[in-house]
């Protein structure tokens, strides 16, 4: 039978149609079918430490009472798709999350955790712990503390006759006269430090975003002095700008663009192999005759999808890896990179810990750690931020830029208040 | 025309109209569901979503009426990345206009190794928004001394440039232009191509006849308006496809913690406001309604002044 060219193009789109359906039927959400004894979906963001997957396949691997499939997500913006996911049924059970933020506590997406932490409250770190509480009730399990801090070159600092910077002036002072035709005196981050400062400036200067008792906490003339010194960084041109790997990554450090580099204490480990003991940290230096060190820390918390058909299975899971079994705790946060556990007695007995810059670290963040407030709101923090970036690089007037700020975090602190 | 039924229809002549409709919904049909739920469905919810407070959720109960259109065209960031968005238009349109016309221009004139040359013109066309920003941020456009640009300026003596951290002056809009212009470029040289090739040869005859210089003269009075119909298409294309600058933008100026203030398209802007992690999808929501508004407005406005779609005399 001859075929004609309709009856090819038919055969052809009922085909397309066909695949279009089975792909769509076979589409793997993560959910192993739902029903009871499929798996539970446990998401992850991608770890730039080599080993880390492996180790949580391996965690999940170990618990026996319900399958866990893990969820490895590659891209930068995982909170982006950790948040449209809650909004469907076909979301993880479990997450981990920068977060979770007012809104998504107060829009019921996420399960009350306080149980889970009934005995063992006092044993994570309350820096880390307070973000994650609402009303006196927990919504996210602290995985690991993350925190950052200044990372210099002793060898360039002492051949610049320069001395650690203990104020933020010197500081400034430091970066000027480190910087020469080859080396930038600090790397900020490729946007000159509007993005990864965020309210750390204001902590120096000995204020907040946003008060204990909800509310704002900036609006001071000392945080228009504070940050218009930040500019003055970027207009002598001592800031390193457009280096090929951002200031989460130690690159730049380690190949000598710059002298000094704000970053994470993860990448400590890949420092000192690049460069032995010719490095030293130091706390974001106070600014101020209120000032003093600051040190941002947060975590990644895990937590459990309002969505989810599964809670109580899921918030069993949560409870035996994050609060029981401590082996894993201590492996996830020493082993891979280098993060401080979020509970104290564990943090207490780390050998990785108790030398070196790493035990500065440490302690930096136990005296000087300050966490973004739950009630500095996403929609807050990008009209700060944009106003930093904005005083920064066209050299905006600070208390004009702030002032701005000031009143978009009041409207967002009605807001919630009037939410919850 | 007497009614259907009084038709003398013989049964071959319905059987084949019935045939017709079937493979009319056998083609369309797919197509169509696919467009109603997939365009037409959001696009609804989206206008349903933009009257309410509808923080982190789809199915919002609280009823704002126009609040979130308020909230939105009274927001500077909002306005402001409405500039940003005419800015880049009146950047990109005309210079991709010119420089493909004027590589058409030289492509044609070739008499050997014209395959050749078109090919390699239209080559980026192929090549992905995504890969491309990351080329020209990472190895061309980075800031420190070993990029590719400021080696170049390096030879000259010339400090570093951090191109897309400096705003004084704006160097990021020589990356994001030259990015788009690479890309872009080839894809319209070729449609002027084929409309220079269809300008029959008797008129140039005629022109020289009558005593018309080659060159600009010819250019002007001969090529530029027999290519009328090419160029209004290529125009209306490149402006839709201005509407739609996102790709590069956010590969080219996106890091970890979020978006600078500047450069900062509509589309960029409201992807954070809904989709990040703040989830105002109501605020969103409105934002991309006033939006769809403008691009409606500006392309009907386009259409009719350029005359597109009329017969050509």
């Amino acid at each position: 039978m001859p075929i004609t060219r309709r009856r090819l193009l038919t055969a052809g789109g009922g085909l397309a149609l066909a695949g279009a359906t089975a792909a769509a039927c076979g589409s793997n959400t993560g959910r192993g079918g739902g029903g009871s004894g499929g798996s539970l979906s446990h998401w992850y963001h991608q770890y730039g430490e080599p080993g880390t997957e492996q180790a949580v396949r391996r965690y999940a691997a170990a618990y026996k009472k319900t399958r866990i499939s893990v969820q490895w997500r590659p891209g930068g913006n995982f909170d982006q798709q950790t948040a449209a996911a809650l909004l469907s049924g076909s979301g993880p059970d479990v997450f981990e999350v920068n977060g979770p933020t007012l809104d998504q506590i107060l829009g019921g997406q996420v399960v009350d955790l306080t149980d889970l932490l009934k005995d063992v409250k006092d044993d994570f770190q309350q820096a880390v712990l307070a973000p994650k509480t609402h009303d006196g009730r927990i919504w996210g399990i602290p995985q690991t503390v993350d925190t950052q801090l200044l990372y210099y070159r002793k060898s360039l600092l002492d051949k610049a006759g320069v001395r650690p910077p203990r104020t933020l002036d010197e500081l400034v002072d430091a970066a000027r006269r480190l910087t020469d035709r080859r080396t930038k005196g600090l790397f900020l981050g490729n946007d000159g430090g509007a993005g990864v400062l965020g309210a750390t400036p204001l902590h120096a200067a000995g204020l907040s975003p946003v008060t204990a008792d909800g509310k704002v906490g900036f609006d001071d003339p000392a945080a228009a002095r504070t940050l218009a010194k930040i500019r003055k960084l970027y207009e002598d041109k001592a800031l390193l700008l457009g280096a090929p790997a951002d200031w989460s990554d130690p690159s730049a450090f380690v190949q000598g663009l710059t002298a000094m580099q704000w970053s994470g204490l993860w990448a400590l480990p890949q420092i000192t192999k690049a460069l032995g003991d010719d490095v030293g940290v130091l706390p974001f230096p106070a600014d101020g005759p209120a000032g003093k060190p600051a040190v941002p820390v947060g975590a990644y918390a895990a937590a459990v999808s309002a969505r989810s058909d599964r809670k109580a299975e899921a918030k069993a899971y949560v409870r035996w890896l994050w609060v029981e079994q401590t082996g894993y705790q201590e492996d996830f946060a020493l082993s891979y990179g280098l993060h401080l556990p979020a509970r104290t007695s564990l943090a207490r007995k780390a050998d990785r810990l108790r030398q070196g810059p790493a035990a500065e670290a440490s302690r930096f963040a136990a005296e000087h750690g300050h966490a973004d407030p739950l009630l500095w709101t996403v929609a807050s923090k990008v009209a700060y931020q944009d106003a930093l970036s904005r005083i920064i690089k066209d050299g905006a007037d600070p208390e004009g830029q702030l002032k701005a700020v000031v009143r978009t975090t009041e409207a967002e602190l009605a807001r919630v208040r009037k939410r919850s | 025309m007497p009614p259907a039924a009084l038709r003398p229809l013989t049964s071959n002549t319905t059987r084949r109209q019935r045939n017709r409709t079937l493979w009319f919904w056998v083609f369309v049909g797919p197509f169509a569901v696919g467009l109603a739920l997939f365009t037409y469905v959001p696009l609804g919810w989206s206008v349903f979503l933009s009257f309410f407070d509808a923080h982190n959720t789809v199915t919002p109960t609280d009823f704002t009426g126009f609040g979130n259109y308020r909230r939105i065209l009274s927001d500077p960031e909002f306005r402001s990345s409405l500039t940003t968005f005419a800015v880049f238009t009146a950047i990109i349109v005309p210079a991709t206009f010119a420089l493909s016309l004027a590589l058409a221009l030289a492509v044609n004139r070739l008499r050997w190794a014209q395959a050749f040359f078109r090919s390699v013109f239209f080559l980026p066309t192929a090549c992905s928004y995504v890969v491309a920003a990351l080329v020209w941020k990472m190895s061309i456009f980075n800031g420190v001394r070993f990029g590719l640009a400021n080696t170049v300026l390096g030879w000259f003596g010339a400090e570093p440039v951090a191109w897309l951290a400096t705003t004084q002056p704006p160097w990021y809009w020589l990356v994001i232009g030259t990015v788009r212009l690479w890309l872009q470029t080839g894809f319209y040289m070729i449609l002027f191509l084929a409309g220079l090739q269809r300008i029959p040869v008797r008129l140039y005859e005629a022109a020289a006849l009558d005593g018309a210089r080659p060159g600009w003269q010819t250019f002007r009075h001969i090529t530029f308006p027999a290519l009328r119909a090419t160029s209004v298409a290529v125009a209306l294309l490149l402006v839709i496809n201005a509407f739609q600058a996102f790709d590069e933008f956010f590969n080219l100026l996106s890091d970890a913690r979020g978006y600078p203030p500047y450069a900062r398209p509509p589309l960029v802007y409201l992807y954070y406001t809904a989709l990040g992690q703040g989830q105002d999808l109501g605020l969103g929501s409105a934002g991309a309604v006033v939006l769809a508004l403008v691009i409606a407005v500006v392309t009907v406005v386009q259409a009719r002044w350029s005359g597109l779609g009329r017969k050509e005399e």
